[in-house]
């Protein structure tokens, strides 16, 4: 089990994938939004997605979990 | 006995010395190094220098104490590349390449050497520290440990410090890599720490793995002690030489330009910059197409990846590149990226390697986590060591450049040689949203009509925009030329052989007052 983490607090523009989803390393799995940039997270390891912590239009603090994904 | 034979047996005598020094401690260290795919420290020189020759000074340290071969640390002069340069190495088989007396004499004289001679330092680190029962020998005197460190800073700047982490450097002996000016570490054996996890947890109660403490993944990663991160020791060493291409002997001496190569074959500028300033692109495809193929050397690629600092070839001249990557927190600057970027352009600046700052910054980060942790000196260390720089400078705005963010990345107040933009290029104090959000925010909230308010703002974007066009920019000679994306690379090149002359007399005081 891998938690994708907030590389720095913003809010969530879009959730790109979802529940079951199959994911590879390096994948885009959430965009951020802060200091009026775009910003992808992304997968650190490749699996299924388990559970999506946040949703459009959430604040998220540094480090704050986003998704869960199972390897 | 005749005389010959006489001889001969002195040669035996030799001979038999030699080899108790060659073979360094008992057999069962040569076995544990093994198990932990470390090589013994007289191989790790053989794939160090050219031809694997060299020639060693005080070989026959502690050569009566039986068990302490070369007192555990080897000094040697080879070359590397065809240049010379000095080496330390700790040869952990012999007390866990423990520092006595006779250790650290023999590192202070090849520092000795190395200055006196102008030639680059490199250590081999893999050490346990200093030898307690030798304190007094060892410790706190003139010649003790802290020479070493000494003498690393009297010499940074004027020969290329290098740094081979392959095993601990724990406690004062950490200072080594700290001294230096990159630090390669070797994942899984390397770290570092002032006090070991057992220490931490008498003296402060803490539980922690050496990984989590000071292992080379943390330092690569998370301190920024360590600036390259390497799987195995053979690939320590071939980084080490690549590294070294890039730099003269000394400070003295300009780098060499080598022979050409073209960049790598990919999309072209023009594809590879979205048009929406706040869109995400991969800054390392942009330099991909700037950079002779292969030449890219990337430092503290893992740390504060938000700024991406290495030294690459353009049409096979040296160069340091500074560069935002809006793929990574945005591009904005953090502390630690100013910390980085600050390191880097010293480090390029020492040895006349002529800098190019590549920006699509939208600022430093703002907010309450980033000021209490001193965001403002971080950037003034930056912006200092910018500003100080005297090598040749190119500015380059790719894209947006906004606020204290234009400052860093060598915005045309700083003197660079030339500030050259993009079309795509967007110089302002802050992006249209904010600023027309910062401006007009009381009117634009007084307008009832949604549909009203929204032609408002667009209309006050649009005047924005055109306030800050980079023609107009251009018009007013803020900026020096505008270039096709697709001939940046050849414009480059163009610039940085002209540049190549550039002397600028240092101002008239003792030194500066670095922010920290």
């Amino acid at each position: 089990m891998k938690e994708l983490k907030a590389s720095m607090a913003g809010t969530v523009l879009s959730v790109l994938v979802g529940p079951g989803d199959t994911v590879t390393p390096g994948q885009p799995l959430v965009m951020l939004e802060s200091m009026k940039m775009e910003i992808p997270v992304e997968a650190e390891v490749g699996g299924t997605v388990e559970k999506i912590h946040v949703e459009v239009g959430s604040f998220v603090n540094e480090e704050e979990t986003l998704v869960t994904v199972a390897e | 006995m005749t005389k010959t034979t006489e001889k001969t047996g002195y040669n035996e005598r030799l001979e038999q010395k030699l080899a108790t020094i060659f073979a360094g401690g008992h057999p069962k260290y040569h076995e544990k190094m093994k198990e932990s795919n470390k090589l013994f420290v007289r191989d790790r020189l053989k794939l160090l220098f050219d031809d694997e020759n060299y020639v060693e000074d005080g070989r026959f340290a502690n050569v009566e104490a039986g068990d302490l071969p070369a007192d555990g640390v080897v000094t040697a002069i080879g070359k590397v590349n065809g240049q010379t340069v000095c080496v330390m190495a700790n040869d952990s088989t012999v007390k866990a390449g423990s520092w006595g007396f006779r250790t650290v004499e023999k590192i202070i004289r090849i520092q000795e050497t190395a200055e006196k001679m102008q030639v680059p330092m490199l250590y081999l680190v893999d050490s346990a520290g200093a030898r307690i029962t030798d304190q007094l020998d060892m410790f706190p005197n003139r010649r003790g440990a802290g020479r070493i460190f000494h003498n690393q800073v009297r010499m940074s700047g004027m020969v290329p410090q290098v740094c081979l982490l392959f095993g601990p450097s724990a406690a004062g002996g950490a200072y080594i890599p700290a001294f230096c000016d990159i630090v390669i570490m070797v994942e899984g054996n390397a770290s570092m720490y002032l006090g070991s996890p057992r220490m931490a947890e008498k003296v402060i109660g803490e539980k922690v793995t050496l990984e989590e403490m000071g292992g080379a993944r943390m330092h690569c990663t998370v301190s920024g002690v360590g600036d390259v991160l390497v799987a195995t020791e053979e690939e320590a060493i071939s980084e080490a030489r690549r590294y070294l291409q890039n730099f003269p002997a000394n400070f003295a001496v300009k780098p060499e330009r080598i022979e050409a190569k073209a960049a790598k074959a990919g999309r072209t500028l023009e594809a590879i910059i979205p048009e929406n300033q706040n869109a995400p692109f991969d800054m390392y495809e942009l330099i991909d197409q700037l950079v002779d193929e292969g030449s890219f050397f990337d430092i503290k690629k893992l740390f504060a990846a938000e700024l991406i600092t290495g030294i690459a070839r353009i049409d096979g001249q040296v160069v340091g590149i500074l560069a935002n990557q809006p793929k990574v927190k945005g591009g904005v600057l953090f502390g630690d990226s100013a910390d980085k970027g600050a390191k880097f352009i010293n480090l390029c600046d020492a040895f006349s390697i002529p800098l190019l700052f590549l920006a699509d910054v939208p600022g430093f980060m703002i907010g309450t986590k980033v000021e209490r942790a001193g965001i403002i000196r971080h950037g003034a260390k930056f912006i200092a060591a910018m500003s100080s720089a005297t090598v040749p400078k190119i500015s380059v705005i790719v894209r947006k450049a906004y606020g204290a963010g234009l400052y860093a990345m060598a915005g045309p107040a700083f003197e660079p040689d030339v500030c050259i933009a993009l079309p795509t290029a967007q110089i302002a104090v802050m992006g249209p949203e904010a600023a027309v959000n910062a401006v007009y925010s009381n009117k634009i909230e007084a307008i009832e009509d949604p549909k009203e308010r929204i032609k408002y703002v667009q209309e006050k974007h649009r005047e924005y925009k055109e306030e800050i066009d980079i023609y107009k920019l251009a018009s007013e000679l803020i900026i020096d030329e505008i270039v096709a994306p697709h001939q940046l690379r050849d414009v480059l090149a163009q610039r940085l052989s002209f540049y190549e002359s550039k002397e600028l007399p240092l101002p008239y005081r003792k030194h500066a007052i670095t922010p920290v």
